[in-house]
């Protein structure tokens, strides 16, 4: 298997971009990263992209196609896939892209990630978004995506003590973290009281400590690591890549409070790369909602099951904390574009190790960690990343 | 999304009487029925057999929802639990009369039969199970 490099990302504005279309942002995306990594369109070998559900979002199918069509390389006629796996489709979309350059099937990879949500009005984002859920034995009950993790915050605080106000402060500091990020959906500064005292969605949980429903594309260039030097000094290299799956519906699993599949592609990734969760400087992992971040900290190793909450409390997740999570606003602040999603956390993992992170530079990072999830957890992709 | 009738009238068995299954290998009992016991896997093709559950066990977890799905925008607020089945299973369902705010986690529930969503004002009726608390007094199974 042949090292892997990233050399190019590319990222558009999350938010709720009326004037912008499914595919005017995949492409701003992709040639931002073409630009970025210095390479031509006749490079390219082939494309992937993560994208969850454009069948009801935009009603559009054949993503893949239509990618490579609308970012001007249905002339190079190179095979274009689309990756689906709910919110953890952009994750998925890079580690087969990485599969197949470490396999020596193609060089250069273009992945890209995108949904377009807001062309769709009133509560049919919530309609779609619970299509990730057990259709038949959950969602028909009436149970949505927030009552999901509503319920695993539940037991987490039943079982562990974990509070309302630990959670409220994930949203708290990853608002402050979008505020240091250009390309943030929200740019908003809010206190724990404005989290509690938020509109109930599904209680525990307010309107607060939901992602948003956003529009956004990223897109990366992977390359084999011995190539990777002909296009730019600026390298990252993919040292673990990890990818799990569990039972579709939370009640499918033993233990609620823990996402095995974290766990298990976690173990994967760190295996790959011979380093320990302490290793790692800086993560970007899968806030979709507040409770979502402590769950992922404590499965991904960072603390001990049980005191995720805490740890967020005592500041151990910030900038300037010992292990930065989300410097980019994670899904909270810097918005939920679901497809986009686990390859914008790529591209802003390579922009913290190549020191290009501006305002919310993490001091130091030499290896990061990405976090995907898709469902309630039903699926997980990690990466891990350093820079030479 | 209008689906068509047989997407529904394919699951009134389980939906209506709580049937799920039981792998004749391992003797472990499933809800919904699976084809295929997660344990024993190829050993289990063929003898996985139907079995009705008693609908009574325990509130595990549990949410009040604010914001519903389209077909749910009635019922709101209404909570809804994952409930560990004596027999074993863990089912998501919804928990009724009783005030969501009283709801406690542990807490002794039973299957009842109720109207679930239909689809818009001319679709299908939807039927199928709803768990409400019952006094330990008035339950006999056992205690989690």
């Amino acid at each position: 298997m042949r090292d892997v490099a990233i050399i190019g990302v590319g990222i558009t504005k999350f938010g709720e971009l009326w004037d912008k279309s499914f595919r005017n942002l995949i492409s701003e995306a992709g040639t931002k990263a073409i630009l970025d990594a210095g390479i031509e369109g006749k490079d390219i070998d082939a494309l992937y992209v993560g994208s969850m559900s454009p069948g009801r979002f935009v009603g559009q199918e054949h993503i893949g196609a239509l990618v490579a069509d609308c970012s001007g390389l249905d002339t190079l006629h190179i095979p274009a896939t689309r990756i689906e796996g709910a919110c953890a489709s952009g994750g998925m979309a890079l580690r087969q892209a990485y599969i197949s350059v470490a396999s020596g099937i193609n060089d250069i990879v273009v992945v890209g990630g995108v949904e377009k949500m807001t062309d769709v009005v009133g509560g049919e984002a919530t309609n779609i978004l619970a299509m990730a859920a057990d259709q038949e034995w959950e969602a028909f009950f009436g149970v949505t995506f927030p009552g999901l993790y509503a319920m695993i915050a539940r037991r987490h605080m039943y079982e562990y003590g974990t509070t309302r106000e630990q959670m409220a402060e994930v949203a708290v500091k990853n608002h402050e973290n979008g505020l240091l990020n250009p390309n943030a959906h929200f740019h908003r500064k809010i206190t724990v009281e404005d989290v509690l005292n938020s509109p109930k969605v599904a209680d525990p949980l307010t309107l607060l400590d939901c992602s948003p429903i956003s529009d956004g594309a990223a897109a990366l260039i992977l390359a084999p690591l011995d190539e990777a030097r002909k296009y730019t000094d600026k390298i990252v290299k993919i040292i673990g890549s990890g990818q799990a799956s569990d039972s579709l519906a939370l009640h499918g699993r033993e233990d609620i409070c823990t996402l095995r599949a974290t766990v298990e592609a976690s173990k994967q990734a760190y295996k790959q790369a011979g380093i320990e969760p302490k290793d790692v400087d800086v993560a970007e992992v899968h806030d979709c909602f507040t409770i979502a971040e402590i769950l992922a900290i404590e499965d991904l190793g960072f603390v001990k099951k049980g005191e995720g909450g805490k740890a967020v409390e005592e500041g151990m997740t910030r900038l300037d904390g010992e292990i930065p999570v989300n410097p980019s606003g994670g899904l909270k602040a810097k918005g939920h574009p679901v497809g986009a999603t686990g390859i914008a956390q790529a591209a802003e993992i390579v922009l913290q190790l190549r020191g290009e992170a501006g305002k919310r530079q993490v001091k130091d990072a030499e290896i990061g960690l990405t976090h995907n999830i898709g469902g309630s957890g039903a699926s997980c992709v990690v990466h891990i990343m350093e820079v030479i | 999304m209008g689906l068509a009738v047989p997407r529904f009238w394919r699951e009134i068995p389980y939906r209506y009487n709580l049937i799920g299954s039981r792998c004749k290998v391992c003797n472990r009992i499933f809800f919904p029925p699976r084809e295929v016991c997660p344990y024993c896997r190829r050993k289990s093709l063929g003898k996985m057999e139907e079995m009705k559950l008693k609908g009574k066990g325990r509130l595990i977890t549990y949410t009040i929802i604010y914001t519903p799905p389209s077909n749910f925008e009635n019922q709101v607020p209404y909570a809804v639990g994952i409930v560990e089945l004596d027999e074993g299973p863990r089912i998501t369902s919804q928990i009724v009369d009783c005030d969501p705010e009283k709801l406690k986690i542990g807490m002794r529930v039973e299957a009842v039969f109720r109207k679930i969503q239909e689809d818009g004002d001319t679709g299908a009726i939807y039927y199928g199970y709803k768990f409400r608390p019952v006094g330990e007094d008035e339950d006999k199974g056992e205690t989690g």
